[in-house]
This record gives structure tokens, sequence and C-alpha cells, in this order.
């Protein structure tokens, strides 16, 4: 069975390390949060000017004055810090940040990501993506494995504008986790019940499959 | 104004000096820490053909919303402008020129601008469109794009307290891109929530220097928020 939003985002928060400085897109990459293991510290980074980023405030609790930068009311955590959005990605541009998670439309062998514009429709502009994906140390994309139309989002090229060149370390997807590297995706896990030939099916990029195949461990 | 008491009371008189064809950078993130009164003053002196440089563009209706109402943005410099039907009119009918910018590469180029450095190199966006036509070269066996600064005719920030002598302190994340934008202004205006007296604030606390700010005005803020999300 092909992966769930949820347990998507449950195999990545398997990829967080105690001490993690954590920086996680809007959409899906957000509900990592809500996986982040009870035996290990991170920081959530979000790069309107926070660093300490905690749940969603109680009613009672909102402040239009802190918001994430999806401009959602946030909370803070103990040992928050606020700063501006200069500061927020000379941590970004700076390597600073241990991982990144954020979507995209296309990824493809080479590492290339395009997640901000689809020709033809509206631009809406690419906010702090270009910096992230220029600047982290780590980047694991979390997408489904295919367009709505059943077409592969894994590609040897992809074919709409770039967001960043030779970034892409990673990619968790409903079906598989895959590393990306020498111009090639690594099968790495596979989803339980989702088959090797599926995964070769719906993967339009250079595949490279060795030795076994685990299933990934989510519930 | 006497010395360095830098408070005007009046938003004629926090804007004077703003002429049509303008560069206009305007603080906040979404709807956070946005200078409103100063916002809504644009739209009353009907200013136009300005270039306006902010994150964002507002919603319909609030921020920078208002000035589209009026046509009064020739050019838009921002990261991300989503948010907004209006804009999206103007966007597709060509009624606006708009320059989409990283927002760490805006965030620099405003700073830059501020601190006096004409360009800088970052690796943010090459090999992308937004490098499309910019100096590149190799650092260390890396590749940067040479990214000009951005400065204005007119800077308006909205912090949260002031002293009459222009220091400025901004609170969570509704500091955003005021603290270089106050930099960067030929004239920069401050609309803040409070006015303290000099000594007041603890000088170590103080985020903007008052050397950068010329205006101070108390405004009123709604804080419109808009997105509002909670646990329950």
């Amino acid at each position: 069975m092909a992966l769930t939003r949820e347990q998507i985002a449950q195999r990545i928060a398997q990829e967080l390390q105690d001490g993690y400085y954590v920086n996680l897109g809007i959409g899906m990459p957000t509900l990592v949060a809500n996986y982040i293991p009870e035996s290990i510290e991170v920081m959530l980074q979000s790069e309107n000017g926070l660093l300490g980023m905690g749940s969603y405030p109680q009613q009672h609790e909102i402040d239009p004055d802190l918001i994430n930068a999806g401009k959602e009311t946030v909370t803070a955590i103990t040992g928050a810090a606020y700063f501006s959005s200069a500061d927020s990605f000379a941590m970004i541009r700076g390597g600073h940040v241990d991982l990144t998670v954020l979507g995209a439309f296309e990824i493809d062998q080479q590492g290339n990501i395009a997640s901000y514009m689809i020709p033809g429709k509206l631009v809406k502009g690419m906010g702090g993506a270009m910096d992230l994906v220029a600047g982290a140390k780590n980047i694991i994309v979390s997408m489904t494995h295919c367009n709505r139309h059943g077409q592969s989002k894994l590609l040897k090229q992809c074919t709409l504008p770039l967001t960043g060149v030779n970034c892409v370390n990673k990619v968790v997807t409903d079906l598989a986790v895959m590393e990306i590297n020498q111009g090639c995706f690594h099968l790495t896990e596979r989803a339980p019940g989702v088959s090797i030939d599926e995964i070769r099916e719906k993967t339009a990029g250079e595949l490279s499959i060795s030795g076994d195949i685990l299933e990934m461990n989510v519930s | 104004m006497a010395g360095f008491n830098k408070v005007v009371t009046s938003y004629d008189d926090a804007l004077a000096g703003i002429k049509d064809g303008m560069t206009i950078m305007v603080g906040g993130f979404g709807l956070c820490g946005i200078p409103e009164g100063l916002i809504a003053q644009l739209q009353h002196l009907e200013a136009k053909e300005l270039t306006c440089i902010s994150n964002n563009a507002g919603v319909d209706g609030f921020g920078l919303g208002l000035l589209l109402e009026k046509r009064q943005i020739k050019t838009m410099i921002a990261s991300y402008v989503g948010e907004n039907r209006l804009f999206e009119k103007l966007f597709i009918n060509k009624e606006m020129e708009v320059i989409l910018t990283p927002q760490g590469t805006l965030a620099e180029k405003i700073r830059a601008g501020g601190a006096g450095i004409p360009a800088f190199y970052t690796a943010t966006g090459y090999g992308t469109q937004v490098a499309q036509g910019k100096e590149t070269r190799e650092f260390n066996g890396r590749s940067y794009v040479l990214e000009p600064s951005l400065t204005a005719d007119f800077s308006l920030v909205k912090a949260y307290k002031a002293d009459t002598m222009g220091n400025l302190v901004f609170r969570k994340t509704a500091m955003n891109f005021n603290p270089m934008m106050a930099t960067a202004g030929h004239i920069t205006v401050a609309e803040v929530e409070e006015i303290v007296e000099p000594g007041e604030l603890d000088p170590e606390h103080i985020h903007t220097p008052g050397i950068y700010v010329h205006r101070v005005i108390k405004g009123q803020f709604e804080k419109r928020i808009e997105r509002a999300t909670t646990i329950d």
C-alpha cells in the first residue's frame, strides 16, 4: 500500500537526530513535527525569524506577532530566539541548518528540484525555497511518487523551472525511500506491500537497486 | 523637530516628501509586522508609479493590497505574492511588473544596501531563472550569482517600541524585514505601538539604533491575522 501523508512524515521523522536544527517546508513537511521521537531534542527553524518553533497555540494564546513561514499562528518553545530575515537566511545560506525537508513538483537523478513554478499557471514566487535548497547541508524531499495523472515525478531531467541544482540528497515518497547520487536514484526502502516492480515502473529516472530492499518501518 | 527628537504626530508629516515614481520599502512578512497606518496614508496620498519592495503584497483590501486598488504600484519586488486576487489580475494583465526574488536574497540585498555594499555573490538561484542575465563566478569549486543590493527613497517599517530618538525594538516574528529596511531607506519612517523617553529602552537590547531612523509615529494597529491556526 502507498503511504499516507502522515506515514511519509513519520518516515522522514526517523531521519532526525538529537541536536538537529531543522527547517520544515510548508505543507506535508510540516507534519514531520508531529512525529519527532520523544527521546531526542530538535529545534525547528522558521525562516520568517524564529528558532525554536512550538505547536499551534490554544485559542487564548494566539498572538498576531508570532507566526510561521506559512503565516499560521504558532508558539515558541523555551529557549527560542527571534531574529531578522537577514539573520534567518544567514543561518540557512551559511549552512547552519542541519536538515531541510521540503516538497517538490519534480526532482531528477542529478539532484535538481523544481518546486515553485508551473508555466502557464500563476507564478506566486519562490519564497525562501531557493535559499533553503542552496544552503542546507542535507535536503530531503517529501512528495508523492507520481502526479495526479499517474506520471512519475522522479525524472531523468526536470521539465519545470528549477528551484535549485544538484542539491537533493534523499527523497521519501508514498512508495519508496531513495538516495540520489552519481546521477542515479538508489532505492533503499519500499513502502510496506509495494513491489520493486511497481517502484521501477513509476520511476522515470535512472534507478539502481542492489541487495535486499527492506520495507519502511511505519505504523 | 529639535535635536534628535524624531517624533511626528501626523501621517502627513510622517510621509512628507513622497513623490510619484519613488522606490518604497515596506516591512512585514505577510500581514505580520506591517506599518498599517503608513500604508493607508500612502494610499491616501495617491502617489503613483511606485516601485515597492516588500516580501509580500498584502491581501485584498489590507496591507499593500490597498495600494493595488488605486494602481499605485508600477513595479513590485517580492518573494511570494499569492494571497491577493487583485494582484493576480494586475500581474496577468501586465499592469504591474513583478520581480520575484528569493526571500533570503531579498533580505540580503536590503541588508547590503543599507550597509553600503553594492552587490554580493550568493549560491541561491544558481542554475535557475533567477540567475538569467546575471554575472556568475566560481569560488572554491562552487558557483555563485552576483546580486546587486537595494536601497529606497523611503523605508516604511513597523516596530514594537521606539524612543523619541528613533531607537527601535521589535516584537517576536513581527521583526522580519523591518530592521534591514530601516537601514536601507534614504528616509526611514517607523510606525510603532509605543513611544517612550530616551533611557527607557535598555541600550543593550535595541535592535535598530536611531541613526537609521528619521521619523517615528505612534500608530494604531489592527494586526489582522492571515491564518489563525490553533491546536484545538
